[in-house]
């Protein structure tokens, strides 16, 4: 007899449909016997009893899954069998995971002559532990069910206690993506911190030397300027010089020209290409635009072009920002009310002279906060920048020569072989809290001008 | 001729068996009516009668529309404006409007009376810019509340003002019909008071189409009325007579308050 969560959730889960059954006949029933009318509809009653049935017995089940393989390992080396095992080490856990194993049918044998006196002790144990935990768990269920059970009166409010519980597992929901948030900042924190005390924040703020060569003669140094500029190069300035007046075309097009059938088809096209998988880019930029770009670099006679070039990772991630900017533009330019549109024309402007002067203007801080949003999404932006963009850290303003950015750095320094505590690997985590610190400003500052020009039209 | 002169001996305006449609549903039947030129012609009826409908055809204001369409004669000093040769840019700048709700651009005030003025180019330069749009605000009875505010925003305003500032921005581009929406039905009395006040004074200077379905203000303001009932034009004459001595038994149910 072994432990098996998923059937035991399984069982409970027919116990609450039992429950749910009886709940719903039972209010049924209680108030046909005494002529009144029931507060809430039978099945709110239903619903009660099943989730007092079902969750304090799953949560049980959920905490028991985790405790009782520890219960059982003590009880197993509380044993005389235990105490010739080896005290600490490799050696000991092996041999109690394969007895562990041979004791819960997963293996037919032994492997290691040490382990065979403790599979008994270990088949005991678990036998002994699965036993206490289902029984525990049933009668957690049968005491839920039954206390929710008694409670069924015709007046009773079923449905107000029903709706409260759905709240809770709406707002336990909720909470999973914040606390995993701040999952992601702790543990980037303390990586952080542990890389913070091998090399000053200062050298890598503002350092310009970026060479983390971890082995060499002459000290590694983690200067992130270079980094960094190549960031913005790609990210903030080639890109948002494709993508910003594209995009903003296309939104002018689809707001105010494009007839409803042609807007009905472009508007899903672009929105299918923003869920194009940015690794499909990637190949775009290194096998197509990066050579094209590369000859056409050198028959302008440019020196150094690189097919590794700032230009061909930052046209390409434009192109992927283009759906981006243009539906950010799009809904502003939508929100601007229709008084503003006819207010112009009524004065004879032309079409073209009221998106200009007028509809642009007015839609602008949205706008802004657009393009805001798709910079943070560009520097943030990996697979075009590892396959398009190169790894020499250059401070140079030449975009047919090769740069790297924080991303592409971060992908290269956990890549391969080493150990996980040397500066070199610590570093990532560094580079990766200054990306997430300066993503979650733009964002921040973004989604307030949004709100605040939303405002303005409502 | 007086302008209680029911004859229209030189109509800026007319229209002529005008229908217009909206896809299927047709929101004027063969309507027919003269807008004097120095008089305030008022459209009075119930909600969804077809007036301000009508109303934007004569600015062809229902171009914005894309199911709207518009058959009949509608001329401007003899000119039918749905002539393919007709210029709806230049129409527009002649035949001016301001809507139901205050509009003012989000630009500063100076900017929004100076707009239509700019894309028109009717001011050379700056000082030219400048003496039409004081003489604009001056017109509008704006210039003395913001005179010395000319660079804030058109949208920090009161509503009356800011309805006030609409006129200016129609009468910027010195236009000859100005076409008011129902211009006082998100203004307190006091602003309706400053607008209908202004509707006087710029009478004579504009032939002036207003919209409205306040009773009082048509016969406060205007000099000929025109009843519009479910898309057709029941009654036309003089303000007067409309509303003392009606010849339809509709129009007097209306302005007796049987319905509406």
């Amino acid at each position: 007899m072994t432990f098996n969560a998923a059937a035991l959730l399984l069982l409970i889960a027919g116990l609450a449909l039992i429950g749910w059954l009886a709940g719903r006949a039972r209010s049924n029933l209680l108030a046909g016997r005494a002529g009144a009318k029931l507060h809430s509809r039978p099945q709110y009653h239903g619903w009660y009893v099943a989730l007092w049935l079902f969750a304090p017995a799953a949560l049980f089940l959920a905490v028991w899954s985790s405790v009782s393989p520890a219960l059982i390992t003590n009880q197993v080396l509380a044993t005389e069998a235990a105490q010739s095992l080896p005290s600490f080490g490799f050696e000991r856990g092996a041999i109690l995971s394969d007895a562990r194993a041979v004791a819960q049918g997963k293996q037919a044998d032994v492997r290691l002559p040490a382990a065979a006196p403790l599979v008994k002790p270990y088949a005991d144990a678990s036998h002994k532990y699965a036993w206490i935990g289902i029984a525990a768990m049933l009668a957690l269920a049968l005491a839920g069910g039954l206390y929710a059970f008694t409670r069924i009166k015709p007046d009773f409010r079923a449905r107000t206690r029903v709706e409260k519980i759905v709240m809770l597992v709406l707002l336990l929901a909720s909470l999973v993506a914040i606390l995993t948030t701040f999952g992601i900042v702790l543990s980037l924190l303390f990586e952080s911190i542990r890389f913070f005390r091998l090399v000053s924040p200062a050298e890598l703020l503002f350092g310009t030397e970026w060479a983390p060569t971890s082995g060499a003669p002459q000290p590694d140094t983690f200067g992130g300027i270079p980094l960094f500029w190549g960031t913005i190069l790609i990210g903030a300035i080639i890109a948002m010089i494709v993508a910003i007046p594209i995009g903003m075309m296309t939104a002018v097009y689809l707001t105010q020209y494009a007839a409803p059938t042609v807007r009905k088809w472009v508007k899903p096209l672009l929105e299918i290409l923003a869920g194009v998988p940015t690794v499909v880019y990637g190949y775009f930029a290194a096998l197509t635009v990066a050579p094209a770009l590369r000859e056409f670099a050198v028959m302008l006679g440019i020196p150094n072009a690189s097919t590794e070039s700032a230009l061909a990772a930052g046209i390409v991630m434009g192109v992927m920002i283009i759906p981006f900017v243009s539906s950010m533009a799009d809904d502003s330019i939508n929100a601007v009310p229709q008084a503003m549109r006819d207010g112009s024309l009524a004065l004879g402007a032309t079409p073209n002279e009221t998106i200009r002067q007028v509809l642009i203007p007015a839609a602008l801080p949205g706008v802004m906060g657009g393009i805001l949003l798709a910079v943070s999404r560009a520097i943030g932006e990996t697979m075009i920048v590892v396959m398009a963009a190169g790894l020499s850290a250059n401070m140079t303003a030449n975009p047919f020569a090769s740069v790297t950015t924080v991303t592409a750095q971060i992908v290269k320094l956990l890549t391969g072989d080493q150990e996980f505590d040397s500066a070199k690997t610590l570093a990532a985590f560094a580079l990766g809290l200054v990306l997430f610190i300066v993503t979650l400003l733009l964002n921040i500052v973004a989604l307030r001008i949004v709100k605040r020009y939303r405002e303005a039209y409502e | 001729m007086t302008q209680d002169d029911l004859t229209i001996a030189d109509p800026k305006m007319k229209a002529h068996g005008v229908n217009v449609f909206y896809g299927e549903k047709q929101a004027i039947n063969d309507v027919s009516i003269d807008v004097g030129t120095d008089l305030v012609t008022a459209f009075i009826g119930p909600s969804g009668c077809g007036k301000s409908t009508f109303l934007r055809s004569l600015n062809r204001m229902n171009d914005t529309v894309a199911s709207a369409k518009v058959t009949g004669q509608i001329e401007l000093d003899g000119e039918d404006i749905y002539a393919p040769s007709m210029d709806v840019v230049q129409l527009r700048a002649r035949v001016g409007m301001v809507f139901q709700k205050p509009n003012p651009f989000p630009k500063s005030i100076y900017d929004n009376v100076g707009y239509g003025p700019r894309i028109h180019g009717l001011a050379p330069n700056k000082a030219d810019l400048d003496v039409i749009v004081e003489r604009a605000l001056v017109r509008a009875g704006l210039w003395d509340e913001v005179k010395d505010r000319l660079a804030e925003s058109g949208t920090a305003l009161s509503g009356g003002q800011q309805q006030r500032l609409c006129i200016a921005r129609a009468i910027a581009v010195d236009p000859e019909v100005i076409l008011m929406d129902e211009p006082c039905s998100a203004l307190d009395p006091i602003a309706t008071a400053k607008i209908e006040e202004l509707i006087h004074e710029l009478r004579g200077k504009y032939a002036i189409v207003i919209v409205t379905h306040n009773m009082q203000q048509a016969a406060r303001v205007s000099q000929r009325t025109a009843f519009f009932h479910l898309g057709t034009l029941v009654e036309y004459g003089k303000t007067t007579d409309i509303f003392t001595n009606p010849k339809q038994e509709r129009t007097k149910d209306y302005i007796t308050g049987r319905y509406g």
